[in-house]
């Protein structure tokens, strides 16, 4: 593996832009097909993609795995989080009207862009989570 | 303002409790989580219970988008009953669960065990409560999910490929019912249970078959779930590979959650002319309730695992509920809900015994279990009594039950269904009669001779289950009442 | 008979559904080696997802998204639907991937044949 410097070079410069375009495909999701679900595989599969190439210790240097379960369980925390902002407010569980923002049309938007931070963290999280989970089966720690 | 609430709150809690317990992963923190949310569910789920005996069907909007737009959360006396019975169930397994989950659960995944039990019970709460058909299926999901996880936790090899089977058969059984969902959806373009009905009202049934398609997928789908006779293979492996505790949850609760979408399915969205009157839906049922029900209870008869030999009575057990389904009557209806109650309590009673024999002696084989009955007596009389309430003596849970089966029976003119009910009874007399007869008639050996009572944190649960089997057998006014109303609101339909 | 012909062509989208659900189901049922039921079990549940998108689909319509110049457009609720199912889909394959990699651990192999004659044995 130390050989293949084609590899490694394209897989360090590719690396960044598949962040930025799971970004793209989160923020951008208002006026084109994706979403916090989608964006989280792209940037999961970039990791996962710098572990097959460099390694798994490499890898988990970067994405520790403790920090790949906070990521999953504080996603989800922020999604249902969203949800009792809404209930404590005075609305019903998810709704968004009762975020404080005047505009209804506003507060959908603030709402859906919470929960899907949240969907992001939350996949993005799962996806690496279960690389990790078989990619680090059968090796003596 | 939290009463109008209730409705999330009942699903969102252990939702959230779930994750908490994943987040900081202490098994120490993860059991109190756990222990606190389960004690909050019954609360909850009796205020609503309360709330609906009251002023009729609760109808909640998620996200404030009204039905039959968004999903909605709708609430009448059938799964109000339901919900009760789920919530009990889970709030005497989390104190029983401390010792047995300390023994037979590795300490690093202690937390997730209960992460998962947490997701299962909101998965199942979340089937019990929505009326919308494919938010059903995502509840459905989750807590099978958490299922497979739950079992494959089992000390045994074999429970992973337990785990692995009811992996693949559930699969398939939730895709069943996706695929009469989606059915459902095309003729029809809406997911909401009540504008599902509604709009079937307006089709012709007779020649839209994606609709008898949908009836189809969905009742054999759902079936999967419920451990229908010939679709029950998966049970008897994950409830004998799967944790003490697991087991007593899944054997008390999972089934009886699919049984009623069924329903559901069968009298609120299909409607009672379509599926019984208009099609054959209700003999097929009685042959498959009938054949599980001697099937199950036959096979029980041949066991040594104890708790697969209880698995197979639960797949007997099944048989009488959907035997009440399939005789079309009301009171035939009732006696199948109450038992979906009463079955409930007294499976839950027998693993919660079943698990202090697996915690004390260290086996559940009943060679092995060679007078358990002199050295944990206060264990096995709970065991003793739960048998006879499973059995059906006057004066329990199980006499409740098969009385009004029998008289369902009687009321739609087969009386010889009556009698089978009565023969599979004696059947049980024997499976259990075997354990009984090891348990008091044979000198304590091996693991069983140095067994001693497990400790109060184990018996008080299973005694209070041991004594709801007793209280509610004497008098059945409230749980044979609501069933009866539960009866007739499934009956009469939304319209 | 003759007349009956345009109609099942119509609707070709569910035949092909149909054929994949059909072969999904015939892998989970004829394969013992258990990564190639799981294989069987996600082309099953494929067929499903094509059945609801295909419903969804507006001959000449756009992606779901409001914009000038465009009106038809395909209905969402099939797409957030299967999304979900997808989801669901991905867990269920991941957590019966991990259940047989322990399966491979625990019995040293994942064809189910050998494991139940060695189960017979013990």
């Amino acid at each position: 593996m130390r050989l293949d410097v084609i590899l490694r070079v394209i897989a360090k410069l590719l690396l960044p832009f598949t962040v930025v375009f799971g970004f793209y495909v989160h923020f951008h999701a208002e006026t084109s097909p994706g979403g916090g679900f989608q964006a989280g595989v792209v940037i999961g599969a970039g990791v996962i993609l710098y572990a097959i190439i460099f390694g798994l210790d490499e890898a988990i240097k970067i994405v520790p795995v403790r920090v790949v379960e906070l990521l999953v369980s504080v996603g989800t925390l922020i999604f249902l989080g969203v949800g009792i902002v809404g209930w404590l407010l005075g609305g019903n569980y998810l709704d968004y009207y009762a975020l404080p923002i005047a505009d209804p049309i506003i507060s959908q938007e603030v709402g859906i862009h919470l929960v899907e931070i949240g969907v992001l963290m939350a996949v993005t999280g799962a996806v690496i989570a279960i690389f990790y989970a078989f990619a680090g089966r059968g090796r003596s720690r | 303002m939290i009463a109008d609430h209730l409705p999330a709150l009942q699903v969102v809690l252990p939702l959230v409790a779930a994750t908490v317990c994943a987040m900081v992963d202490r098994r120490h923190v993860a059991y109190v989580i756990a222990l606190l949310t389960s004690f909050a569910m019954p609360l909850i789920a009796v205020a609503l219970l309360i709330q609906v005996l009251d002023q009729g069907v609760i109808s909640y909007a998620m996200g404030g988008w009204e039905p039959p737009i968004g999903i909605e959360y709708r609430i009448d006396v059938a799964n109000a009953f339901v919900l009760v019975i789920l919530s009990l169930v889970a709030a005497l397994i989390m104190p029983y669960a401390a010792r047995s989950v300390a023994a037979e659960i590795p300490e690093n995944k202690q937390a997730w065990f209960y992460c998962m039990y947490l997701l299962c019970l909101s998965g199942l709460l979340g089937i019990t409560i929505t009326g919308d058909a494919f938010n059903a299926f995502v509840f459905l999901e989750i807590s099978s999910l958490a299922t497979y996880v739950l079992i494959a936790m089992g000390a045994d090899r074999r429970a992973l490929l337990a785990a692995f089977q009811y992996l693949v058969m559930g699969t398939i059984g939730a895709t069943f019912y996706v695929v009469g969902v989606g059915l459902l959806y095309t003729m029809t373009g809406t997911l909401n249970f009540a504008d599902i009905a509604a709009r079937l009202q307006e089709l012709d049934i007779e020649t839209s078959r994606p609709v008898l398609a949908a009836l189809a997928f969905i009742t054999v789908g759902i079936g999967l779930k419920v451990a229908m006779f010939p679709l029950h293979a998966w049970l008897p492996n994950a409830y004998a590979g799967a944790p003490s505790v697991a087991t007593a949850f899944l054997a008390a609760t999972a089934t009886k959650v699919a049984v009623y979408l069924l329903l559901r399915y069968f009298y609120t969205i299909f409607g009672f002319d379509v599926v019984f009157v208009q099609h054959p839906v209700a003999q097929v049922l009685l042959i498959l309730a009938v054949a599980g029900m001697f099937a199950g209870s036959l096979i029980a008869i041949f066991q040594d695992n104890i708790k697969r030999m209880l698995a197979w009575s639960s797949v007997a057990q099944i048989g009488y509920i959907l035997l009440g389904v399939s005789l079309i009557n009301h009171t035939a209806l009732t006696g199948g809900i109450v038992h979906l109650f009463n079955h409930a309590l007294i499976k839950g009673a027998l693993f919660f015994a079943v698990g202090g024999f697996a915690l004390m002696a260290g086996t559940v084989r009943i060679s092995q279990l060679a007078g358990i009955g002199r050295t944990m007596p206060v264990t096995m009389a709970a065991f003793v009594l739960a048998g006879l309430s499973l059995i059906g003596v006057p004066g329990t849970v199980g006499f409740v039950s098969k009385w009004y089966l029998v008289l369902g029976a009687f009321e739609a003119g087969m009386w010889w269904v009556g009698f089978l009910i009565l023969i599979t009874s004696l059947l049980a007399v024997v499976y259990l009669g075997r354990v009984v007869e090891v348990a008091f008639f044979r000198d304590p050996e091996g693991g069983a001779a140095k067994a001693i009572e497990p400790p109060l944190s184990m018996l008080a649960p299973t005694w209070i289950l041991v004594a709801a089997c007793i209280v509610f057998g004497i008098d059945a006014e409230l749980t044979a009442g609501t069933a009866m109303q539960a009866a007739s609101v499934l009956i009469e339909g939304l319209r | 008979m003759i007349e009956a012909i345009p109609d099942l062509v119509h609707h070709y989208n569910h035949w092909v559904s149909i054929f994949l659900m059909v072969c999904g189901l015939y892998i989970v049922v004829a394969r013992g080696n258990m990564v190639k039921k799981l294989v069987g079990l996600t082309v099953f549940q494929t067929a499903v997802f094509l059945l609801y998108i295909s419903a969804g689909k507006i001959l000449g319509g756009t992606p779901p998204i409001i914009a000038e110049g465009y009106e038809h457009y395909a209905n969402p609720l099939p797409h957030v639907l299967i999304l979900t199912a997808i989801v669901v889909g991905v867990a269920t394959l991941a957590v019966g991937l991990g259940l047989v990699v322990r399966i491979n651990e625990a019995f040293g192999t994942i064809e189910e044949e050998e494991i139940f004659e060695r189960g017979e044995q013990e």
